[in-house]
C-alpha cells in the first residue's frame, strides 16, 4: 500500500487567504499520522487537497509514486470520513455501506459479501435495515468508517471524526480506531484540533499553524522536544509555562529561576517548564515561589492555578494573525500538577523546584528551541 | 413554589378555539364564497341563472347541465390536451430546472453570478411583455396552433430554476463530497444524492406547476386556434358568446374543470401548504 507525499503544497484561496503554506510532509506506507492544530490552521485544508476535494495552488501531491494533482477524488482510491459523517439520509446502513461499492460496479454479491464482513466488524448487523436519522451518534460515527473501509481504500482520511460524540464515547472510538488501524494497516491521515487524540493515536504528529508546519514526530519526541514555543504551547494539557529570561555567560535567569546552560549564546529567551515537571524543591534544584490561588483536586492529582516569581508570558495559539508563536503579551497564571499529597493550601506560597534537563529554552526572538 | 406545584387553571370563560378564528371563519367564508356559487349556478336551469337578484337557494337541482355542458363542446378533447400540457410542463420543469438549479448551486464556470442575474431579471418582466416575443420564436419553431407549441416555452421558468438552487444550496456539501470520493459522477451526484433529497422542493415545484399549467388560459389563448387542440380552460371560454352565455352550462364545465385539482388537493395537501408557505406565492 503506498503512502502520501506532500511536496511544498499551498493552498490560497479567494481573497489570498493562505490556507496551506508551503506544506511539506511524507506519511509512510502503513503509517497513521495525525494533523493537529487550532482551528483555522490549514488542516482539513490540507486533507481535503489529499482527498482531491481542493486542488492546490501549487506543489505536488502524491499517493504513491503517482503525482495526483489532476487526478479527481474519485479516481484516487481514497476514503473520507467527514466530521459530520456525511451519511446519506435517504439510503439505509446496508446501502450507506454498498454505495461506494455499487458506485464501482461491483457485482451484486461481491457488494453483499464485503457489506457483511465490514458491518460484522464493525458491529453493525443490527443497524442494516435502519436510516442514519435513526442512530445514535456513535453508531453514524460507525457507519461512516463503515462506509470508507468497505472499499478497502490506498489511503484512509479522517476529518475530526469523533470531536461530535460524547466524551465517554471518543476513549471508547479511540481504542476502536487504534486496533482497527493496527489490524488492517491502511494509510492514515487524521486530522483533529484535540491533542489527547494525537498523543494517543498517531505514529507520527504533524502540528501545524497559520498553514505551515510547525513540527513533524512522534508525540512523545513532539512532547519531549517541542520545536518552537509555539509547538511547546500547544502540546500539553494544561499547556506549558512560559517565562521572559536572560541567557548571560552560560547562565540563564528568568525571575527567581536560575540555572546553567553551559554554551547558551547571551540574550533574550524564553523558559518553558511543563506544570508536570515542577514538584517541591529538593536540595539543589533550580526553583522559583509559587502563589497559589485556585486548587483543582482531580483524585489522581491536583492542578494547581496561580503566579510564579517570575514574568509569565502568552503565546499566540490561536495564530489567526500575524506570526505563529508570536508572544502576544503577559501570561496571566501559572499551573502546576502535583501530587495529590502535595496539596497546597489555597493563598500559601510554595518552592517548587524543576530537574534542569527539564527546562526548556527557546530564542526569544525565534521563537526556536534552543538545544545546547 | 415549584412548577409542579402551581395551582390548577382555573376553568373560565376560555373560547374552545383560538380567538384568531373569530377572524379567521368570516374571512374563509368570503374565500369560499365563489365557489360555493359556482356550484349553486351549476345546478339551475338557465332562467335562475340569470335571474337577478341572483337565486342563491334553487328550489330544483338540474343535473342534467352537466351531461349538457360535456356534449356542446369536446370536453373529452380538452381534459386530455390539459392533461398533457399540465403533466408534460410538469415533468420538464422537474428535470430541467433541476439541472440548472443545480448547475447555479454548486458549479464553478464564468459569468455564473451575471447568468444567475439575469435569469431573476426574467421573473421581474410582467408575463404580457413576454407574450409577443415567445409567440414569434414558437411560430417559427411552427408550432403554431399545436399542443407542442403550447408545451414547449413552459418547459422550464426561471422561477423553478430559482426555488431549486434555493433548497440545493441548503443541502450540506458533504453528503456531494462524500459521493465524489464514493466515485459518483457529477450527473450521479444530482440524480442519486441531490434530488431524492429534495423531494419536498420538487414536490412543491410540481404542484405549483400543475396548478399554473392546469388553470392558464392566457398562452393557449394566443397560440391554439383549433377547437380539438384546446385545454380545458380555453375550451370552457368558448361556452362565452358574443351575445350571450349559458351560465348555467359554463359553472357546470368549470366545476368539471376544477375536479383534477380538488383530487390533487385531497392527496396532496400536505405539499400544498407546503409550496405555499415555502414560497410565499400561491399562483
Amino acid at each position: 500500500m503506498p503512502g502520501v507525499i506532500l511536496e511544498e503544497v499551498t493552498k490560497v484561496f479567494p481573497g489570498d487567504t493562505v490556507a496551506v503554506d508551503h506544506l511539506s510532509l511524507e506519511v509512510a506506507d502503513g503509517e497513521f499520522v495525525i494533523l493537529v492544530g487550532s482551528s483555522g490552521c490549514g488542516k482539513t485544508t490540507a486533507l481535503r487537497m489529499i482527498a482531491g476535494l481542493d486542488k492546490p495552488t501549487s506543489g505536488t501531491i502524491r499517493i504513491g509514486e503517482r503525482a495526483v494533482n489532476e487526478i479527481s477524488a474519485r479516481d484516487r482510491d481514497v476514503a473520507m470520513v467527514f466530521q459530520n459523517y456525511a451519511l446519506y439520509p435517504h439510503m439505509t446502513v446496508y446501502r450507506n455501506l454498498a454505495y461506494p461499492l455499487r458506485q464501482r460496479r461491483m457485482p451484486r454479491r461481491e457488494v453483499d459479501k464485503r457489506v457483511n464482513e465490514v458491518a460484522e466488524m464493525l458491529s453493525l448487523e443490527e443497524l442494516l435495515k435502519r436510516r442514519p436519522a435513526q442512530l445514535s451518534g456513535g453508531q453514524r460515527q460507525r457507519v461512516a468508517m463503515g462506509r470508507a473501509l468497505v472499499r478497502e481504500p490506498k489511503v484512509f482520511l479522517l476529518d475530526e471524526p469523533l470531536s461530535n460524540l460524547d466524551a465517554k464515547l471518543r476513549v471508547q472510538m479511540r481504542a476502536g480506531l487504534k486496533r482497527l488501524h493496527s489490524r488492517l494497516g491502511i494509510t492514515t491521515v487524521y486530522v483533529t484540533h484535540d491533542q489527547v487524540e494525537a498523543m494517543t493515536l498517531a505514529d507520527r504528529i504533524a502540528v501545524l499553524s497559520d498553514g505551515k508546519l510547525q513540527q513533524l514526530g512522534s508525540p512523545q519526541d513532539v512532547y519531549d522536544h517541542p520545536a518552537n514555543v509555539f509547538v511547546a504551547g500547544f502540546i500539553g494539557s494544561p499547556p506549558m509555562n512560559l517565562l521572559r529570561g536572560t541567557a548571560r555567560a552560560g547562565q540563564v535567569t528568568a525571575g527567581q529561576l536560575v540555572f546553567e546552560r553551559p554554551g547558551i549564546q547571551d540574550g533574550d529567551v524564553v523558559v518553558g517548564l511543563r506544570p508536570e515537571a515542577m514538584r517541591p524543591v529538593v536540595d539543589g534544584m533550580p526553583a522559583l515561589d509559587f502563589r497559589v490561588d485556585v486548587v483543582e483536586p482531580l483524585g489522581d492529582e491536583v492542578i494547581v492555578h496561580g503566579a510564579l516569581a517570575a514574568e509569565l508570558i502568552a503565546v499566540d495559539t490561536d495564530a489567526t494573525d500575524g506570526e505563529v508563536g508570536s508572544i502576544n503579551g503577559t501570561g496571566i497564571e501559572a499551573v502546576a500538577r502535583l501530587d495529590p499529597r502535595q496539596r497546597p493550601a489555597e493563598g500559601s506560597t510554595i518552592r517548587l523546584g524543576i530537574e534542569d534537563s527539564e527546562v526548556h529554552v527557546f530564542d526569544a526572538l525565534t521563537g526556536l528551541a534552543i538545544n545546547v | 413554589m415549584l412548577p409542579l406545584d402551581a395551582p390548577p387553571k382555573k376553568p373560565g370563560r376560555k373560547l374552545p378555539f383560538s380567538p384568531w378564528h373569530l377572524f379567521l371563519m368570516p374571512m374563509a367564508a368570503i374565500m369560499l364564497l365563489p365557489l360555493v356559487w359556482m356550484v349553486v349556478v351549476s345546478l339551475e336551469t338557465a332562467q335562475q341563472a340569470h335571474s337577478y337578484p341572483p337565486v342563491l337557494i334553487p328550489s330544483s337541482l338540474h343535473f342534467s347541465n352537466y351531461p349538457a355542458a360535456w356534449n356542446t363542446l369536446p370536453f373529452g378533447d380538452f381534459f386530455v390536451n390539459s392533461a398533457i400540457y399540465a403533466l408534460t410542463t410538469v415533468a420538464g420543469n422537474l428535470l430541467f430546472c433541476s439541472l440548472a438549479a443545480y448547475a447555479f448551486a454548486r458549479m464553478r464556470f464564468a459569468g455564473k453570478n451575471m447568468l444567475f442575474v439575469v435569469f431573476l431579471a426574467t421573473l421581474m418582466v410582467p408575463y404580457q411583455v413576454l407574450l409577443i416575443p415567445t409567440f414569434l420564436i414558437v411560430k417559427r419553431l411552427g408550432m403554431v396552433d399545436s399542443v407542442g407549441g403550447l408545451i414547449a416555452p413552459n418547459l422550464c421558468s426561471a422561477f423553478g430554476v430559482f426555488m431549486l438552487r434555493q433548497f440545493f444550496r441548503t443541502l450540506p456539501i458533504e453528503l456531494e463530497e462524500a459521493a465524489r470520493i464514493d466515485g459518483t459522477s457529477r450527473l450521479g451526484i444530482l440524480f442519486k444524492i441531490v434530488l431524492p433529497l429534495s423531494l419536498p422542493a420538487l414536490a412543491t415545484l410540481g404542484i405549483i406547476q400543475f396548478m399554473w399549467s392546469w388553470n392558464d388560459f392566457l398562452w393557449p389563448l394566443i397560440i391554439i386556434d383549433s377547437t380539438n387542440h384546446a385545454p380545458v380552460q380555453l375550451g370552457l371560454s368558448m361556452l362565452q358568446g358574443a351575445h350571450s352565455t349559458e351560465w348555467n352550462l359554463l359553472m357546470a364545465g368549470t366545476v368539471m374543470s376544477q375536479i383534477p385539482m380538488l383530487v390533487i388537493f385531497l392527496f396532496a395537501q400536505r405539499w400544498f401548504i407546503r409550496s405555499i408557505a415555502f414560497t410565499g406565492i400561491n399562483q
